[in-house]
């Protein structure tokens, strides 16, 4: 069976070789476009399963094309960006991709991101009960376990838990999840998240200071760790 | 002949000098501009070449300072055990005077004169030493560089900024028998330098940039051999003087130009340059002022003009005063070695020569050895000047005083006369009268007083008495007698007063100035300067004053006076460099008068006086004191300018350095990783391997290329830090989360380390940009790594310390070097070298960073080992917000 169709938008000719080298060993049908209006012809032409885009493509602005595409597909996107551009990453973020990969970065990255964007694609399974490591979270008993010992979360930690359960994986910048739990009058006020994350850390994880399932994406927001 | 016969003073001096020198040992100094300069090798082949024809040489003490080349010379020479002194539990070696002294060598070399000795040795100081081997009669090599002689110490101060505190008195450098100058020009010294051939202490390592630089070395080497030529001038002179001889000694050509209050010395003056140019002397430009010479206020101008235009040629300058012009001339020639004398063509009537003698004739007649030069110009007496107008009106009062004083002579002569004087004793009466009315009052009622004395002499006196008819022609004769006396007297009287008052006048304009270059030289800053030299000149000429200068970086254009006339009369002065204005012969409608302020490298700006009376500065002697303010006012602006010009350059060197310093260091520490990258990858093409020498390569190449990105990241940092593009997005955040981030991120480089993170639970958010502090602990972090051994603890913890979180991140390495806690935050800074990884840019960026946040970060070591870094973040003056509660619990 063929494998995922993985469409790469990016200019540089060295980055596209290596991926496509990464790729295609791993799998992946692979297509690539050079310049914005490029990749949004192929996007719509080839019908990729995932999409990764650079941020600094010469001729456009990524951010755009993100938001074109939404206009019409939900095909996952991944944005690819260097450090000390966060804004960007938000952006692209609230505008709607997927998540986002800091140049540069290594071929288990990728991958692991691309098999989240490509799960979160397939539609939810609607699990009772989800496991991750120690952690253990029933839905319909609310009941949260952390290496068989119940925790005791407020509704608040609950509900941030919850969705960043919804999304294992995927980043969600602190707009994203401040709107989901406060409301949209929320979300500028990240320290809310601040407090919140905190208290879950201390409840689930055994080093609050190193975190193995709550993790911050500095400048941009959180990710519940799913690997 | 009694010019060839010494004076019995200066016999006698000489005695005392040959007794005092009897038995002396001799010195000679070997002389140097600065350290380095080969003063102890050239002391070494001269004690060598001593050494071959069977002198006693022996070295009491040389300092090689590890120099190989120095070292070879010593070889074959007896050289004298060094002694030890105990001082504090430290051995210092320092010379052995005793042994020299018992070993009495015929030559005994000791280097560096200006040395202290350690503590507890005979004398402090080794010229001391010196002294005593040279009283035994122990001829003494030894060397000295010229920032240790004490006159000049404080010269070389200023030229270097370095200041010496071992000083060597003069009469000891100039009471040397013989000196050796050791010279190198200074680019020479600099390639020695940069060859690492010039020993420097450890102690004045740091001073050592400031010191050795281009301009200073040719400064001290200018200053050394002048220092040493100013010593043969004086031991020639004091040869001739022992050996009785007047004559001039002809090394070394030297020329006087005799100048005269006129505007042909000028050209006199030019010639004189030229000829001194040409033989290359030294030149002096004379002015002897002979008592009977009666100068005017214009001429006096002239003198000063032509006396400063010498100055500004380079000549020394001399005024003299003596009865006989050409006796002075050439008392002087003689006395300063003078070889050619100029003097001007004479231009007054032969008639006067004859009658007064002839200052040419006789100078050319005594001048013996010495050639006498007449060129086109003059030498003459000044012109007569016209008569001075009367500087004042004469009060009414004065012809009265002279008439009363008349009155009462006439009086008193009536009571005593017939009958106990004689006529001529009341004749004496009254030109002891009119004396007295000259000697107190102006010229007018003493002519009054002189024709009264007359009148009434004849009238009342005279036979027949009461009538103005005179029997004897005798009388006419005492009547011109009293009025010549009268006459001379009150001209000697105001002659004496005119001369007294400038005098006055002078001396209040030197203290004036005086005052004022005293305190332009304790002030710094050109705004301050030109405030003080303003309030100055208003102090002593009465007038507001302004110093204008063209504006910073514009050209030469003034920006002051706002008044577009006066503007342009400053402006032109500023580009001719010559005087204009109220009271001047240019432009003298303008309201202020404008002077230039000229310096050796030009016109630097203008002196702008508004008097309050335009013909204020008419007086002859006030524009000539303006001038001299003036002068002054440029010399200290231009001290300023230059000083200010060469820090400025010093700022830019830095700057250059800093580049250069980048440049070298980024391009090795981008190259390093990227020669591992491309040789890897190069070498995984070509030939098949086996799989794990294959991963091996393979693992290179990544860890290389996540250092540069490491690299990279530092050096972008540090950009947007210098530029001023870093932007510190500020929220409140919580700092353990921070910590986790960076933990997380260093995860591999932390391997194996156990790194403990101690946050109390109370601990608030902290208002700070999230991504930068990350990157504070990462290079925290890193460093940490970097510079402790592998396995070492590293602890994180942090408190609220008076509004501000300060956090503290500690090691168990070496610790840093002493006095390097402040260093470390420099640019390009590494600690050890070969440590690996680093641009040295690290604790630069968090220094960045930090202080961007309104913090602080600093270094210390701890009391039981390793280093630890603190920063602080403050916490602001609002609270925290709040965050809603819960709902209520579940």
């Amino acid at each position: 069976m063929p494998g995922p169709v993985a469409l790469l938008i990016e200019d540089e000719l060295q980055m596209r070789r290596f991926l496509r080298a990464a790729l295609e060993s791993h799998a992946y049908q692979f297509v690539e476009a050079t310049t914005a209006r490029d990749g949004l012809a192929q996007a719509a032409g080839r019908n990729p399963d995932v999409i990764l885009l650079d941020l600094g493509l010469p001729d456009g602005d990524g951010i755009d094309l993100t938001r074109r595409i939404r206009e019409w597909s939900n095909v996952p996107i991944i944005v690819l960006s260097a450090r000390g551009r966060e804004q960007d990453k938000v952006a692209a973020l609230d505008a709607g991709a997927d998540d986002y990969l800091t140049k540069p970065f290594g071929i288990g990255e990728l991958l692991a991101r691309l098999r989240v964007a490509l799960r979160h694609a397939t539609p939810a399974a609607g699990e009772p009960e989800f496991t991750l490591g120690g952690l253990t979270v029933n839905f319909e008993q609310r009941r949260v376990t952390v290496d068989g010992t119940a925790v005791h979360l407020t509704p608040t930690e609950y509900k941030l838990l919850g969705v960043l359960i919804r999304h294992a994986g995927k980043v969600l910048t602190h707009r994203q999840l401040l709107k989901e739990i406060w409301g949209p009058n929320a979300v500028e006020h990240t320290h809310y998240l601040r407090v919140y994350m905190t208290q879950l850390r201390h409840k689930l994880e055994s080093d609050a200071a190193r975190p193995r399932y709550l993790l911050t994406e500095p400048g941009v927001g959180y990710r519940l760790n799913a690997e | 002949m009694t010019g060839r016969r010494p004076d019995p003073e200066a016999l006698l001096e000489r005695v005392r000098e040959e007794e005092r020198r009897a038995g002396r040992g001799r010195l000679k100094i070997f002389f140097g501009a600065s350290p380095g300069v080969g003063k102890t090798y050239t002391m070494l082949e001269d004690a060598r070449a001593k050494r071959r024809n069977s002198v006693d040489v022996v070295v009491g003490l040389v300092e090689t300072h590890g120099r190989a080349d120095t070292a070879v010379l010593l070889e074959g020479l007896d050289v004298l055990p060094r002694r030890s002194i105990d001082y504090r539990g430290v051995t210092l070696s320092e010379f052995d005077l005793d042994a020299a002294l018992a070993r009495r060598p015929a030559i005994l070399l000791v280097d560096e004169l200006a040395h202290t000795n350690a503590p507890g040795s005979r004398h402090a100081r080794r010229f001391q030493d010196v002294q005593e081997l040279l009283a035994a009669g122990i001829n003494v090599y030894t060397t000295l560089n010229v920032q240790h002689i004490e006159s000049l110490n404080d010269v070389v101060a200023q030229i270097t900024g370095v200041a010496v505190r071992e000083t060597v008195p003069d009469s000891i450098f100039d009471e040397a028998d013989e000196l050796e100058i050791a010279d190198l020009t200074a680019e020479d010294l600099l390639q020695r330098l940069k060859d690492g051939k010039v020993y420097v202490p450890e102690q004045a390592m740091r001073a050592v940039d400031q010191f050795f630089r281009k301009g200073n070395l040719i400064a001290l080497r200018e200053l050394t051999l002048r220092r040493a030529a100013q010593r043969v001038d004086a031991q020639m002179r004091g040869y001739m003087r022992e050996h009785g001889i007047r004559e001039t000694w002809p090394a070394g050509e030297r020329l006087l130009v005799c100048v005269g209050p006129n505007p042909a010395s000028a050209r006199l003056i030019r010639s004189g340059k030229r000829m001194a140019t040409g033989l290359q002397a030294d030149w002096v430009v004379m002015f002897v002022e002979a008592p009977g010479l009666r100068i005017s206020a214009s001429d006096r101008e002239q003198l000063a003009r032509n006396l400063q235009l010498a100055q500004e040629l380079g000549a020394q300058t001399v005024s003299v005063g003596g009865v006989n012009v050409a006796d002075e001339i050439l008392a002087y020639a003689r006395e300063h070695n003078v070889t050619k004398i100029l003097v001007g063509k004479p231009t007054h009537p032969r008639w006067r020569d004859r009658v007064f003698g002839s200052v040419h004739d006789q100078l050319v007649r005594g001048s013996g050895h010495i050639d006498v030069y007449v060129i086109t110009g003059e030498i003459d007496e000044p012109r007569r000047a016209p008569p001075r107008p009367e500087d004042r009106r004469v009060p009414v009062g004065e012809y009265l005083q002279a008439a009363l004083i008349l009155a009462l002579c006439t009086a008193l002569g009536l009571l005593v006369f017939p009958r106990y004087l004689t006529l001529t004793d009341v004749a004496m009466l009254f030109v002891l009268a009119t004396g007295v009315v000259a000697y107190r009052y102006s010229r007018a009622p003493t002519v009054l007083a002189a024709f009264l004395a007359i009148v009434l002499f004849d009238f009342f006196f005279v036979p027949p008495r009461y009538t103005f008819a005179v029997s004897d022609a005798r009388y006419v004769l005492t009547f011109a007698v009293m009025l010549s006396i009268a006459l001379l007297i009150s001209m000697l009287t105001l002659r004496v007063r005119a001369q007294a008052e400038m005098a006055r006048a002078r001396e209040r304009g030197t203290a004036a100035l005086y005052a004022m270059t005293r305190e332009l030289a304790a002030t710094r800053g050109v705004p301050e300067l030109t405030a003080v030299a303003a309030r100055h000149i208003h102090d002593t000429f009465g007038a507001p004053a302004t110093v204008l200068l063209p504006a910073p970086g514009g050209g030469r254009g003034l920006v002051l006076p706002a008044d577009e006339k006066e503007r342009s009369v400053a402006q032109w002065v500023l580009d001719r460099g010559q005087r204009a204005g109220a009271g001047s012969d240019t432009l003298p409608a303008a309201r202020g008068l404008y002077v230039p302020l000229a310096t050796t490298t030009g016109t630097i700006g203008v002196l702008g006086v508004t008097p309050v009376d335009p013909r204020q500065f008419r007086d002859p002697t006030a524009l000539p004191l303006l001038e001299t303010f003036a002068r002054q006012i440029a010399v200290a602006l231009e001290r300023d300018i230059l000083a200010d010009r060469t820090q400025r350059e010093q700022l830019e060197i830095e700057a250059e350095r800093l580049r250069t310093s980048l440049l070298s260091s980024v391009s090795h520490d981008l190259r390093t990783p990227l020669a591992t990258i491309s040789g890897a990858a190069s070498s995984l093409l070509e030939s098949a391997m086996a799989e794990p020498t294959r991963r091996e390569l393979l693992r290179s190449i990544l860890a290389e290329s996540q250092r540069m990105n490491r690299l990279i990241g530092n050096l972008l940092d540090m950009i947007r830090l210098d530029s001023g593009s870093l932007q510190v997005n500020k929220q409140w955040q919580s700092l353990e989360e921070i910590v986790g981030v960076a933990l997380i991120r260093l995860d591999e480089r932390l391997r194996g380390r156990q790194v403990t993170v101690a946050l109390p639970p109370d601990l608030p958010l902290v208002p700070m940009d999230e991504v930068l502090i990350e990157q504070v602990f990462v290079n925290l972090l890193e460093n940490a790594a970097r510079y402790t051994p592998a396995g070492t603890p590293i602890q994180i913890s942090a408190a609220v310390v008076e509004r501000a979180v300060r956090v503290d991140v500690a090691d168990h390495g070496p610790g840093i070097p002493p006095g390097e806690e402040e260093r470390i935050f420099e640019k390009f800074r590494r600690g050890t070298q070969d440590a690996g990884g680093g641009v040295g840019l690290g604790l630069t960026i968090c220094r960045g960073i930090v202080t961007a946040h309104g913090g602080r970060i600093w270094a210390a070591n701890r009391v039981a080992g390793g280093a630890i870094f603190h920063f602080t973040l403050p916490l602001g003056s609002t609270p925290p917000p709040s965050v809603p509660g819960e709902p209520g619990d579940e």
